[in-house]
């Protein structure tokens, strides 16, 4: 069967989640409020993998389905398939029970959600949580304030004196870093994040990004990272995911996404990107509303922003075009969008690059 | 650092907040922030500052401060010639105070909870034009409000006014808060973040209509940023100045293309490192700081206050405070290395590795 589905995995690759259909639904009283539709795509053990989108396009939902943790009334729907190291049995993960959900959470995947603030017990020292969470798992306490230890000094802390605090006697980037090793701490295999860095200043948002690089190769992580700033993603990862209107719209390696964008949308939120190089005169915003995750556009949901968009557009819905190396992007005219939306910051790079 | 008509001028200003609270205050030792440490800095008609630094640098305090909202604990601010604080104070100034507080008006970070949430937009509009215009009619300021919110492109003006503020966007409430603040005619907006709040892909947007309507409105603006990118952004359009904050002082100043394109402060060094941008190659991914994490504000290091962060400190960093070295074009640094002579030079390095 592997032959006949263009959605299949690349057979090349060692995939640790594979998503097909995934589907998060709320009823409103407005009527469904479809936030996650239809999405397909796999993640490679060992990469870093950047979700990006503007706020309200799905990429939280999706990533919080990875481990079956849409909040009631959220409906998830579809496969979401976990594949275990060393070619263990995979794991249906929308099919789990409350307790194997509890083992698979943070043992198998750990999340680092945005607001450190909030993840914290504000009456628990943070040396409390790490043991905390090494008991309810089971795991041997004292080796594993160990790797705390280890983990809370690759972070740039003094593994002491975070320890010993209470979250309010750290700051917000400390917070962050504490929470980033206590994620760590059960020693996963992937670790989801979902905009860890947006609260803090661009320093130490840059600093973290940087030392996550460093973490994922010490201890072997799978990394999903979530977050609207596009630039820092593309330090990170290894591959893109660009979401718009709760579907996934172009999917690429890095370079691909950046070099040849081949979504009238990824180009668009190219060229609204600030960046220091960019001509300040060729720099523009995406007009137009975003979409209601309530109504259903027909055809192709980013037609009415979309300037290049045509009759055609609004009968179907552009399936996934293969455009090669694992880049896939939907929409009908993926040859022609390069020439229609040109993306002045590239051109100045590559001129730029030419003339040194 | 002086610009010709200014408007406004600060003096060597410093705000300091000092901890007096609860019983700690008779055992320990009072803590003082210097939140703003000496600072000069002039403000021309239709001028653009931007401030940058990291949370707690004291951007906002000198923002509050230059707009007269925040009395400093020394040095002074003067609005065309008049101090602003002996304005408050004095009973027959030349600039009444009133007149100071119109003429500087802030736009804060979240539009949401400046605005009234029980008050539609009209009477969120009227009541500063009621205050300040007595004389106007209530036909005559609701055509100004209409004309506004048309120019900043919220039509129909006769809908929106009617509306509350749960009813709009964070982009079209931004837009509202812009426009109360320039129905007053004001001779300087201080824009505190006002932009952060607003999803990547409308800012450039807003950052476009405010440098319309300061052509229009003739305004200058103080804007307030952690991104560098905007803040390059609305400071290159503009043809104004950045402002680099580090621990209550400004450590690198000039014309955007010079501190962007040739910052001589490693602190903007690695402010610029953290701005990544979309097109460029493979960069150096090491950190250009030796630490992550910003000293205790209460207890600065001594000497340059950077040099522990700093991967270019030396011996002579730990003792002597830099002061600003300005170069001919008004481009100013308070590093040792922006003067090619200075004795840093012949200094150990303290750095480790």
């Amino acid at each position: 069967m592997r032959t006949s589905n263009q959605n299949d995995s690349d057979p090349d690759q060692d995939v640790v989640f594979e998503v097909r259909d995934l589907e998060v639904t709320f009823g409103t009283n407005r009527g469904e409020s479809r936030v996650v539709r239809n999405v397909d795509f796999d993640i490679y053990r060992n990469e870093t993998l950047g979700m990006v989108g503007e706020s309200g396009s799905g990429k939280s939902m999706t990533s919080s389905a990875l481990m079956n943790a849409v909040v009631s009334p959220g409906e998830t729907s579809g496969e979401v398939t976990y594949y275990p190291p060393d070619g263990g049995e995979p794991i249906s993960v929308l099919d789990l029970d409350e307790e194997e959900l509890r083992k698979f959470r943070w043992g198998e995947v750990a999340m680092v959600f945005q607001g450190a603030m909030s993840s914290f017990n504000p009456v628990k020292k943070v040396r409390g949580h790490f043991r905390e969470t090494l008991e309810d798992h089971n795991r041997d306490v004292e080796a594993g304030l160990e790797r705390a230890h280890q983990i809370l000094g690759d972070l740039y802390l003094d593994p002491d004196r975070v320890l010993d605090s209470y979250p309010y006697e750290l700051s917000g980037g400390m917070k962050q870093r504490a929470l980033v090793a206590l994620a760590l701490i059960l020693e996963p295999e992937v670790l989801v994040m979902d905009e860890p860095t947006a609260a803090l200043d661009l320093l130490m948002q840059r600093s973290i990004v940087s030392l996550l690089k460093e973490l994922k190769e010490e201890y072997d992580l799978t990394i999903i990272f979530i977050t609207h700033d596009l630039p820092l993603l593309t330090k990170l990862a290894d591959r893109l995911v660009v979401m718009y209107a709760f579907d996934i719209v172009e999917i690429g390696s890095t370079e691909e996404i950046l070099y040849d964008a081949a979504h009238p949308y990824t180009r668009s939120l190219l060229n609204a990107t600030p960046d220091l190089n960019a001509p300040i005169e060729e720099m523009q915003s995406i007009s137009g509303a975003k979409p209601d995750p309530v109504t259903n556009i027909p055809g192709c949901s980013y037609r009415p922003r979309c300037p290049m968009a045509d009759e055609s557009c609004a009968e179907a819905e552009p399936p996934m075009a293969d455009r090669g190396s694992g880049h896939r992007t939907a929409c009908f005219y993926h040859d022609d969008v390069a020439d229609e939306i040109p993306i002045p910051a590239m051109e100045a790079a590559e001129e730029g690059g030419e003339s040194e | 650092m002086s610009v010709d008509n200014s408007i406004l001028s600060v003096d060597d200003v410093s705000v300091h907040f000092t901890d007096s609270s609860g019983f700690l205050g008779l055992f320990g030792e009072r803590q003082t922030v210097r939140a703003v440490d000496g600072i000069s800095l002039d403000i021309g008609e239709n001028d653009v500052v931007t401030l940058i630094g990291e949370s707690g640098c004291g951007k906002s305090t000198l923002g509050k401060t230059i707009i007269g909202a925040q009395e400093p604990t020394h040095g002074s601010i003067t609005y065309r010639g008049q101090d602003i604080w002996e304005a408050k104070n004095s009973r027959d100034p030349d600039i009444p105070f009133s007149e100071i507080r119109r003429s500087l008006q802030i736009i804060h970070q979240d539009p949401g909870s400046a605005l009234n949430p029980n008050q539609r937009i009209l009477t969120s509009l009227m009541l500063p034009l009621k205050k300040w215009n007595p004389n106007l009619g209530e036909e005559e300021r609701r055509k100004r409000i209409y004309a506004l919110l048309e120019r900043v492109g919220l039509t129909p003006a006769e809908d929106f006014v009617e509306r509350f503020p749960h009813q709009l966007s964070g982009g079209e409430k931004q837009r509202v808060v812009l426009v109360r603040s320039l129905l007053l005619n004001p001779d300087v907006i201080l824009a505190d973040e006002a932009i952060s709040a607003l999803d990547v892909s409308l800012r450039v947007e807003m950052m476009d209509l405010m440098l319309e309507l300061q052509d229009l409105f003739n305004t200058s603006y103080v804007f307030i940023s952690h991104d560098l990118s905007n803040a390059r952004y609305i400071a290159e359009k503009s043809g104004g100045r950045i402002a680099v904050m580090y621990l209550g002082r400004i450590v690198e100043v000039g014309p955007i293309e010079q501190v962007i394109g040739d910052p001589q402060h490693p602190y903007t060094q690695a402010l610029k490192w953290a701005t990544p941008n979309l097109y460029e190659g493979d960069e150096d991914d090491d950190l250009p700081i030796r630490k992550i994490d910003i000293p205790d504000p209460t207890n600065r290091p001594s000497g340059c206050h950077f040099h522990p962060r700093c991967p270019k400190a030396r011996e002579v960093c730990k003792t002597n405070d830099p002061g600003a070295f300005e170069d001919e074009n008004g481009h100013a640094a308070r590093c040792f290395r922006a003067d090619d002579t200075h004795e840093y030079w012949d200094s150990p390095s303290i750095v480790d590795d």
